[in-house]
């Protein structure tokens, strides 16, 4: 610790309580974790120094995205202040601004995009900003000025109108090139004003993983999987062991030891756990447009995870989907046939619970056992049509258990036509689900919950 | 855990052991040396968990090299590598030790056929004898702990099991010790390297990220996966290798079951060697796809938008998975 510079380590405390203030749980053990790695890097050398600092701090692919944002902003802040406070200032930084050509500097910029140089494009970035401020367009705001930067040098990310023969970019590398943009303007400013701007809290937006449809699918897939070990191993424990017959001989003789080895205690071998059939009935229909992809997503991946799965979406009435799903790989396509194909695009697009549960009862009433698990996607509102709730009733009676996932914050149900208190009486649990950290609640407490465990 | 280890504890990243020297590139170049390719964040996590004695908590997603990490840093530093292949349901009994009870038995009926039971002296010196490292069955963790020579210890998938093994694992883990509660304390004789890996199926405990360094592994970048390739199957092509790189990068994107991982990409390679194949056009790209796509479904997703990309003029002809 002692081969650190000074002021180092309270600039490293002052770090990790940024990081913490950001949610990322970083103990005292973790500290001091650090300190002992950065004693064995040269801290002199910023990707080592930082890497180091990471892999102490930072144990999970979120709290690393957190800790690089942070990185940047707390050091340039830091080094910026401390510029500040000796009256550091780059004289003539913007030399060489009045000759540029345009045309030749977005070249430029290009080629070093795609080539990924950081040097460069830190430099390209303080050139365009200068080109950019000659034309007296600069607005001062940050946000403002790169995305106008950005405009006049025609950067666009793939996909949106390739030009010409030029080859398109990928967007993550035109987001490099903007967060150099970005910091030499912020650098610009605080020169200018001589004074740091308050420091923010990370923007929602900004912390999160890049979201893509592929990567909420991806996160939605994970919560399954959980989903899926946590049913398949459910009651293991409390189910075998007692009431089977096998009789574990390994384990049977290692009690026997206890008693000078006579068997006196029989250990019998636990019980198979039970292969859950799973029934999943999703709402398609307009209230619940925003949730239905996210719910469609929710199928998929239960498809994939899940071999004694059948689907079924409604909206007044009911289709099932089983084999669109066992067929089709792409999610895009799924959803497109079932928009299609589904047989559910009927006259009034209201949903009809009632209807549904009558239908849903008729064609697989003789299927449903105490192995069955229900699980319903959907807002439970009716419409002002008749609910049957007493339908829905002996449905669950059949199953084994009844899950209802319901789109809508749990402070909105029962008002307007909303009827999920009738529902919610029957079944084993209702949660309110509209985001994957919703799904992964659930998954822990189908895992967690004891009322859960069948009732036999 | 804070103050510099006791001069008791075994020094982390024993001189003695014939290993790569004090720095971060040090380390690469070791493991280089032995066929792995590490990028600077694993290099250098690497060299910490030398220096500091840490355990190495690698995540990513699957065949992005995370055990070949830790069998790469075996064969670098010359230490034997324990592996712990965990499981649903994996218990200590598999994974830390066992009572031999059939040894056990046999010690017990030997002695009550020798002389009368009624010693009660006799049953004090069985009963203290078959509780000894006689009857112990090491098992990995135990093993590993008790080596003279330092060893890795690989713990491959530790998402796999469930969180009271994680917990067991705690004690091995921070204070490189088992507690048998019939013998008492088994401290390490040496300090071993531990890695384990996790497919990220679930979220670890806090208690044992805690004790762990992390690294994620990620697929690499074009140009270090043609690095990797090229290093194991040295004899092809420079242009191939950079043309198959890039397919197996653009069928990394596509959203599949199952992307191939970096083991399949050298495999691939190497079957074009076989087939003396100069260039990937669409024609042998459709014949050695299986190489690399595993599933039923992501073939037809794979062929339909890489197959199409790829040149190579008639492909809709012979083709067809």
């Amino acid at each position: 610790m002692s081969d650190l510079p000074p002021g180092l380590a309270a600039r490293l405390v002052s770090f990790c309580e940024d990081l913490r203030s950001e949610g990322v749980a970083i103990g005292t053990s973790e500290i001091l974790d650090a300190f002992e790695a950065l004693d064995t890097v040269p801290w002199t050398q910023e990707d080592d120094f930082r890497e180091a600092l990471g892999a102490t701090v930072a144990k999970s692919q979120e709290d690393r995205r957190v800790f690089e944002l942070l990185f940047d902003r707390y050091f340039f802040r830091a080094a910026e202040s401390e510029a500040l406070g000796r009256g550091i200032g780059e004289e003539r930084r913007y030399e060489g601004g009045e000759r540029l050509d345009l045309d030749e500097l977005r070249e430029s910029i290009r080629q070093a995009i795609a080539q990924g140089r950081d040097g460069e494009m830190r430099d390209l970035a303080r050139l365009a900003i200068a080109a950019f401020g000659r034309r007296g367009e600069g607005s001062g705001v940050i946000g403002v000025d790169v995305q106008r930067i950005r405009r006049s040098l025609g950067l666009q990310a793939q996909g949106r109108g390739a030009e010409g023969e030029e080859p398109a970019l990928e967007r993550e590398q035109i987001n490099r090139f903007e967060r150099h943009l970005r910091r030499e303007l912020e650098r610009a400013l605080i020169e200018r004003t001589e004074k740091l701007p308050p420091s923010r809290p990370l923007a929602e937006l900004d912390r999160a993983l890049p979201t893509s449809p592929a990567q909420d699918l991806a996160a939605v897939h994970r919560a399954v999987t959980q989903l899926k070990r946590r049913l398949a191993t459910l009651g293991h424990e409390q189910r075998g062991r007692r009431r089977s017959a096998a009789v574990d001989v390994r384990r049977t003789m290692r009690a026997s030891l206890e008693t000078g080895g006579v068997p006196l205690r029989l250990k019998h071998r636990p019980k198979h756990p039970r292969r859950p059939e799973i029934y999943v009935l999703c709402d398609v229909s307009t209230s619940v447009t925003s949730a239905s992809v996210f719910f469609l997503s929710v199928l998929h991946a239960l498809h994939d995870s899940f071999r004694k799965l059948r689907s079924f979406v409604f909206i007044e009435r009911i289709s099932e989907v089983t084999d669109i799903f066992e067929r089709e790989r792409d999610f895009r396509t799924i959803s497109e046939r079932i928009g299609r194909e589904g047989g559910v695009a009927d006259v009034s697009g209201y949903t009809d619970y009632g209807r549904v549960w009558l239908e849903f009862l008729e064609q697989i009433v003789d299927d449903l056992g105490p192995r069955s698990t229900v699980i319903v996607l959907g807002d439970a509102r009716t419409n002002g049509r008749e609910p049957h709730a007493e339908v829905f009733a002996r449905i669950t009676e059949r199953a084994g258990r009844t899950f209802w996932l319901n789109p809508e914050p749990r402070l909105y149900w029962n008002y307007g036509d909303s009827v999920m208190a009738a529902y919610e009486r029957h079944c084993t649990a209702a949660f309110e689900c509209w985001t994957t950290r919703h799904l992964e609640d659930f998954v822990n407490v189908v895992a967690g919950g004891t009322p859960l465990v069948d009732q036999a | 855990m804070a103050e510099p280890s006791t001069p008791a504890a075994p020094t982390p990243g024993d001189p003695s052991v014939a290993g790569p020297p004090g720095s971060v590139t040090g380390v690469k170049e070791a493991l280089g040396r032995v066929g792995y390719l590490a990028d600077e964040p694993a290099a250098l996590v690497a060299y910490l968990a030398q220096r500091l004695g840490k355990p190495v908590l690698v995540e990513g997603p699957a065949g992005v090299g995370k055990t070949e990490l830790a069998k790469a840093l075996s064969r670098a530093t010359e230490r034997q590598l324990i592996r712990l292949q965990c499981y649903e349901g994996l218990d200590e009994a598999k994974a830390l030790y066992e009572w031999n009870y059939r040894k056990q038995l046999l010690r017990i009926q030997v002695e009550s056929g020798g002389e009368g039971s009624d010693d009660a002296a006799s049953w004090e010196a069985v009963h203290g004898d078959i509780f000894s490292e006689e009857f112990l069955l090491a098992r990995p963790l135990l093993h590993a702990i008790a080596a003279t020579k330092p060893v890795v210890l690989l713990i491959d998938e530790i998402d796999k099991t469930d969180q009271e093994f994680e917990a067991m694992l705690l004690e091995v883990l921070s204070d490189f010790q088992i507690s048998i509660p019939e013998l008492g304390v088994i401290e390490a004789r040496s300090h071993p390297i531990v890695v384990l890996t996790s497919n990220n199926s679930r979220e670890l405990t806090e208690a044992l990220k805690r004790r762990c360094l992390y690294l994620w592994l990620d697929y690499p970048e074009v140009e270090r996966e043609m690095e990797i390739v090229r290093l194991h199957a040295p004899e092809i092509d420079e242009r191939l290798a950079r043309r198959l790189v890039e397919v197996v990068h653009m069928v990394r994107q596509l959203d599949l079951k199952k992307p191939p991982s970096i083991a399949e990409s050298i495999d691939w390679a190497r079957a074009l060697l076989l087939l003396g194949a100069d260039d990937l056009d669409s024609a042998v790209f459709e014949r050695t796809m299986s190489i690399i796509v595993k599933h039923r479904s992501d073939m037809d997703l794979v062929a339909e938008r890489v197959g199409m990309k790829l040149g190579g003029a008639q492909l809709g002809a012979e083709a067809a998975g």
